[in-house]
């Protein structure tokens, strides 16, 4: 579904991704860690066409098409999803006329018509009960006041909304607490199936707790410098990044 | 006979025409104060402070004739001018059409009635108000409109009377003229413990450089509480030029949404006096320049009594090569401690060329007070374009969205909803033009 190949970016003129390669195969969960500052959410970024980023060399392939060669909202059509680390406030627009708007470009895009106005609702409905959202969301702006915990689940609502074939989540689990972290992930995890991938992106191995990955990449100074099963988190946990880093530092000049 | 500074014979003879018109002794001596006031003013300059960024010699040397006193066309105007509200006054250039109006199942103790008609009643209180409080002593546009307006609206709403419905004001320009000028005029009294909105329209073709020079005076007495609402809506080629002047009694509430989309050259004046304590007064305005249109903002809120508050927000969004000007002026006098005003002034420049000059202008002579003002002047946020754009909502969409949602707080502030919808598609229509100019 997704491979990466030896991907380079940074941003203006400093390297942050120093070689990427990773593949994702249809309805496998990745999980990428790694320490602050080694470039997980540069990945993210530039997996959703962010243009602060600029790639310098390297390849990615969206099921076989060329991913850095189309727009943001081309990239979204094609199936890619990006949760935000920081959802962006939009005072003005409310939630629901952004979701709308949002699934209707995208099926325009894929040449489908647009969505009849009752069952959009219908299903927003359900699926904003999945992730213990009030109904009333829909009518407030954009993320516009919400706390960190409405944020991200406004987030996950939005995934389960546009239904991409790739999901990124970057740093969803942060900001919330235990409570909150159970409904997201279970939201996540009802979405999971044979046809969508997920690469999630983050700091703290608890996520991992509740969605459980098929691979987990250690990230450090823009590469990945090991990769494993979902023990390496648990590892991770009982080490640290800082030993790890020593041994991945050894393992490369070996 | 009065010598005009201004070698443009077209006022000279309107005037005469006014004056022989048969109007009541103190309507001819109000008339000749302003023609007088206009003569020994002239058109401003940009060498006047208030006219620095605000160039009206095209105004001043065209020679504007006046346009037929009814709808030219077959066909009725469509729009605004055909709302079915209970009161709706139509005016074609600056003439009231009977066919167009409609007034009918008003309340008791509303009156919405033309000037002219309202003259020849012989309408008491029209003399005690009819250019009482848009001083034209140093205001040029304000002296020309009240030596020359021909009609307008003239609204009254007794104590204790409460409008459901907008009072509706349409002032047209009919197309297939020649540069036409009018003279909107309207006078609005909301008595005491009175409430009503008020809707001004002004709109006109896109192929002629017509002028409209309106001016609206509102009185709300102790208590009462008046939407006013204008729309400006004239066409590409167009000047307009108005003030509306306020004057707020005990605890009177005046909301003023100034929308200004259209024109080549639009200046707008709104001023309010808060003349007894507990009066609130908020003036909002959102304003759109794309093109080479012009558009000026200039607001003056007095207070004079103490404890008033006022709340102003403009917000500006300028393309192309479009210009724009907010000034706001907030007067607190001696007399007027505990005085709350907050003013807030913003732009959204959406292209390289366009220019805004923004300027709060306190003058505080009470020392307890409260008065807080900021502008900003941006574009639209790259953060939240990629927000919009990763959700795949195409770029340009995304531009236009973000800049409607800019927009929003203040349409979303109009109680009324035919006028709400038919401003959010007017903005929209006017917003994708800018978009489409600036891709060409």
């Amino acid at each position: 579904m997704l491979q990466i190949n030896n991907l380079h970016a940074g941003v203006g003129g400093k390297k942050i991704l120093r070689g990427i390669d990773l593949e994702i195969r249809p309805g496998q969960v990745h999980a990428i860690m790694g320490p602050n500052g080694s470039g997980k959410s540069t990945l993210a970024q530039v997996l959703a066409g962010r243009d602060t980023y600029e790639v310098t060399s390297g390849k990615v392939l969206f099921e076989g098409r060329d991913l850095l060669a189309l727009e943001p909202e081309e990239r979204a059509a094609a199936g890619i999803f990006l949760a935000f680390q920081y959802p962006v406030e939009i005072p003005g627009v409310t939630n629901m006329y952004f979701m709308r708007a949002a699934l209707n470009s995208i099926r325009k895009q894929r040449g489908l018509p647009e969505i009849d106005a009752f069952d959009f609702m219908e299903s927003m409905k359900r699926k904003m009960q999945l992730l213990g959202m009030p109904e009333a969301m829909l009518n407030r702006a954009v993320n516009a006041g919400f706390s960190g915990g409405e944020k991200k689940r406004n987030e996950v609502l939005q995934l389960a909304v546009l239904e991409p074939k790739l999901a990124i989540l970057d740093e969803t689990d942060s900001g919330l607490d235990i409570d909150a972290l159970k409904t997201v992930a279970g939201g996540i995890n009802a979405l999971r199936g044979p046809g969508r991938s997920f690469l999630v992106v983050t700091h703290y191995q608890r996520l991992l707790d509740y969605i459980v990955p098929d691979v987990v990449h250690v990230m450090s100074a823009g590469r990945i410098v090991r990769s494993g099963g979902k023990d390496l988190a648990l590892e991770l946990e009982r080490k640290g990044y800082a030993e790890l880093d020593e041994a991945a530092v050894s393992e490369l000049v070996r | 006979m009065i010598a005009l500074k201004e070698d443009v014979p077209g006022y000279a003879a309107q005037f005469e025409r006014r004056m022989s018109a048969g109007e009541p002794a103190w309507l001819r001596e109000l008339r000749a104060g302003a023609m007088r006031s206009f003569s020994t003013l002239g058109f401003p300059t940009t060498h006047h402070e208030d006219w620095k960024y605000t160039n009206v010699s095209p105004v001043a040397t065209t020679p504007f004739g006046e346009g037929p006193a009814a709808w030219p066309a077959a066909a009725p105007p469509a729009g605004p001018a055909a709302w079915p509200v209970n009161a709706r006054l139509v005016f074609v250039n600056g003439h009231l059409s009977r066919e167009l109006s409609a007034v009918r199942g008003l309340p008791a103790g509303v009156a919405v009635q033309s000037l002219a008609e309202a003259v020849r009643n012989g309408s008491t209180v029209l003399e005690s108000h009819l250019g009482r409080h848009a001083g034209y002593s140093e205001q040029a546009f304000v002296a020309l409109n009240t030596a020359l307006a021909v009609d307008g609206a003239v609204v009254t709403i007794d104590s204790g009377v409460v409008l459901e419905q907008p009072v509706v004001l349409v002032y047209l320009t009919s197309p297939a003229g020649g540069p036409a000028a009018s003279y909107p005029r309207t006078l609005v009294l909301a008595g005491r413990e009175s409430r009503a909105s008020v809707v001004e329209i002004y709109s006109g073709p896109d192929d002629s450089a017509y002028f409209t020079n309106a001016v609206t005076e509102l009185v709300v007495r102790e208590g009462a509480a008046v939407d006013h609402y204008r729309v400006q809506l004239e066409g590409r080629q167009a000047y307009h030029v108005a003030t509306v002047q306020g004057v707020q009694d005990r605890a009177g509430i005046l909301a003023s949404h100034n929308f200004s989309f259209g024109a080549a050259l639009a200046r707008h004046d709104i001023n309010s006096v808060l003349d007894a304590e507990g009066a609130e007064c908020s003036l909002n305005g959102l304003y759109l320049a794309g093109g080479s249109q012009h558009v000026d903002n200039h607001t003056l809120l007095d207070h004079a009594k103490p404890n008033c508050a006022s709340r102003e927000l403009y917000k500006g969004i300028l393309g192309g090569h479009g210009t724009g000007v907010f000034n706001g002026k907030i007067v607190v006098r001696q007399d007027a401690q505990k005085t709350n005003a907050i003013q807030s002034n913003k732009n959204l420049l959406l292209s390289r060329d366009a220019v805004i000059n923004t300027k709060p202008q306190l003058e505080i002579f009470a020392d307890d007070v409260r008065c807080t003002h900021g502008a900003t002047v941006g574009q639209l946020d790259r953060e939240a374009l990629f927000y919009l754009r990763s959700r795949g909502i195409p770029v340009r969409d995304s531009r236009d969205l973000l800049t409607r949602a800019f927009a929003a707080e203040l349409l979303d502030a109009i109680r009324w909803q035919p006028l709400r919808e038919t401003l959010e598609t007017e903005l929209h229509r006017r917003l994708s033009q800018m978009v489409e100019a600036a891709a060409k």
